[in-house]
């Protein structure tokens, strides 16, 4: 009882910290820096919900930046037109996408892993094929006039909320299941799970989780367009997944942020943003011949450290 | 009626040239399983070898059916070059590997293919005119030199490969690996070079595409291959995938289905299209119109 109560404090205390940080250091940071600070929020965000159903569940989403496309613009057109509060049409945006991720997840993840890419793949181009031809959505012109409310309070303080939810979820016993799934779906369906339910929480719980995302996104710049959320952007957040980790949470938020930061302090290189998706492309296939399971694999940071630690300590008494 | 001969003819050209494509997803995917998606990319560097050799050689002021012969024969022997490398380099150290991480390499050679064509290129390039662009009035349906080329080709290729697949020697060792890899390799069938040679017979038909693709719209860009190699894996998916006759079939299908929504609804949504079908397909028949269902066997 004690621990849980340390727990919840501790999470109010990291949120009053995020707030304190926005109200005391933000006005007074450079606003390129406070730019990339959000972006690393919102690729942050993003990736943990694809982490659970890539790396935690095994299924293979292709789509992701579709479900950030739904969050973007369900959470715009509700403060635009039904005059919901942003802070409130930020929730309503992952709930818009998780919705998107039932339909979606319902139908496909009947089908094995291969096929799953396939559709989820064809489900992006269908969102934005849809955004493209519906005026209320802006068209392929893209939708302005959203108010600009995302900050760093409200970016990080939904960082801090996914991050303890999913560790909670994925140190429960429902949460034991996803993994299971991924390593042997036969014999956790044996067991008497409801192996397709496993994997429609992962699918919604993760396209919640990029709503959000994709909602801070739409709140951001005042305007927001179709072709922000394409094919590439999927991939994008697929190799951040991919590098830090398959089955670690700590590991694809480090990817986030390397790789967010990187094509920033390449940016003086001309044509850097052409190189970019080379070099994550060269990674992608290096990672997957030497370390099949990403930089931490199935690791937590704080695993890495632990050990290290331990390491120093032993060669310290030896000494 | 007429209109809708029309809309028919042109579906079939478009269906054609999808089924190219799709015979080499369906081919590889029935040896590896696994989605080549670096299969687009070299549908594009076909088309990319295709234009350099028709502006460089010469082609383009001075088309002659030799010429045109040349263009096509070189955006296939690049295709088959590069899908053979991409194979050696990137797929052969992987065969031991889990499928998602197979599928997760086949990405990254596809961006990284797309991304060179992009840095060594630019963008969108101007296919040069090699071909007439003669059309004939049949019952005021146009059939147009290109339409007759695009249809005469691939039926040709599909007697080629029909021929390769069901009365050669390599055709019958591609069909036991197709069966079971391990059986195959115990009875002596030396299975890295029949993979080999699928992925040869499968992207010299994709340079073939290429060809067709660029004389009827003629301009190369490096991600012209992504749209059209995502549907023609939606086309080998509803034919059912590891499937020869499924995946032309499934192609004439989406090309049709296409070409009628934007003939007679709008234009606009014909991207969307291919994704409902294949969503339809697998909702109902999972393993694809012409699949085989297999068991899974714990």
């Amino acid at each position: 009882m004690r621990r849980v109560a340390i727990a919840y404090a501790l999470v109010a205390a990291a949120i009053a910290a995020v707030w304190a940080i926005e109200v005391y250091a933000i006005p007074w940071t450079d606003p390129y820096i406070t730019n990339v600070l959000l972006r690393i929020g919102f690729n942050v965000l993003a990736v943990l919900g694809l982490s659970l159903v890539l790396g935690f569940t095994g299924q293979f989403s292709l789509g992701h930046a579709g479900f950030m496309a739904a969050g973007a613009y369900g959470s715009a057109i509700l403060n635009m037109h039904a005059g919901v509060p942003a802070p409130l049409a930020m929730v309503f945006g992952g709930v818009v996408a998780g919705l998107a991720g039932v339909v979606v997840g319902v139908p496909s993840l009947r089908l094995s892993g291969d096929y799953l890419a396939v559709v989820t793949l064809g489900f992006n181009q269908i969102i934005i094929v849809i955004i493209q031809n519906t005026p209320i959505l802006g068209q392929a012109a893209g939708l302005t006039g959203v108010p600009q409310v995302t900050n760093f309070g409200w970016t990080f303080t939904w960082v801090i909320l996914a991050a303890v939810s999913l560790r909670n979820l994925l140190d429960s016993p429902q949460g034991r299941a996803f993994e299971a799934v991924r390593d042997n779906e036969i014999a956790t369906r044996s067991l008497g799970i409801d192996t397709t339910g496993v994997k429609v929480t992962a699918f919604v719980i993760g396209a919640f989780w990029a709503g959000v995302a994709g909602s801070l996104i739409g709140f951001n710049l005042s305007s927001i367009f179709p072709s922000q959320f394409q094919f590439d952007r999927s991939i994008e957040l697929l190799a951040m997944v991919v590098l830090g980790g398959t089955g670690s949470l700590s590991g694809p938020v480090l990817a986030a942020v390397v790789l967010t930061v990187l094509p920033e302090l390449l940016r003086d290189i001309p044509n850097a943003d052409r190189y970019r998706m080379m070099v994550y492309s060269v990674l992608l296939v290096a990672m997957m011949a030497l370390r099949p399971r990403g930089f931490l694999g199935n690791r937590e940071l704080s695993d890495v450290v632990a050990g290290l630690w331990r390491r120093v300590r032993r060669r310290g008494q030896v000494a | 009626m007429t209109q809708f001969v029309q809309q028919l003819v042109n579906g079939l050209s478009l269906g054609a040239i999808y089924a190219l494509v799709a015979l080499g997803y369906t081919m590889v995917y029935g040896t590896l399983q696994f989605i080549n998606f670096a299969h687009s990319e070299v549908f594009m560097a076909g088309a990319f070898a295709a234009m350099v050799v028709a502006v460089h050689a010469g082609v383009a002021e001075n088309p002659t059916w030799a010429g045109v012969a040349l263009v096509a024969v070189a955006a296939m022997l690049f295709s088959m070059v590069l899908a053979i490398v991409v194979e050696r380099v990137a797929y052969r150290p992987m065969r031991k590997s889990s499928r998602l991480n197979v599928l997760i390499t086949a990405i990254g050679v596809s961006i990284f293919l797309q991304n060179v064509a992009l840095v060594s290129f630019g963008t969108v390039l101007p296919f040069p005119e090699i071909v007439p662009r003669t059309a004939w009035e049949l019952g005021g349906v146009r059939v147009s030199l290109n339409n007759v080329l695009i249809l005469g080709v691939t039926l040709a290729l599909m007697v080629a490969l029909t021929y390769v697949v069901e009365r050669t020697k390599i055709g019958l060792a591609m069909r036991a690996v197709s069966h079971s890899r391990d059986t195959a390799a115990l009875m002596g069938i030396p299975v890295d070079r029949v993979i080999v040679a699928t992925f040869a017979v499968g992207s010299l038909l994709a340079g073939a595409a290429a060809f067709l693709f660029c004389i009827e719209n003629p301009r190369v860009d490096p991600a012209m291959g992504a749209n059209i190699g995502l549907k023609a894996f939606v086309a080998a998916v509803v034919g059912g995938i590891g499937s020869i006759p499924g995946a032309v079939v499934g192609a004439i299908v989406l090309g049709l289905a296409e070409t009628m929504v934007s003939g007679y609804f709008t234009s606009t949504w014909r991207d969307a299209i291919a994704f409902l079908l294949l969503i339809v397909v697998l909702l109902y028949k999972p393993s694809g119109l012409f699949g085989r269902h297999q068991m899974e066997k714990v």
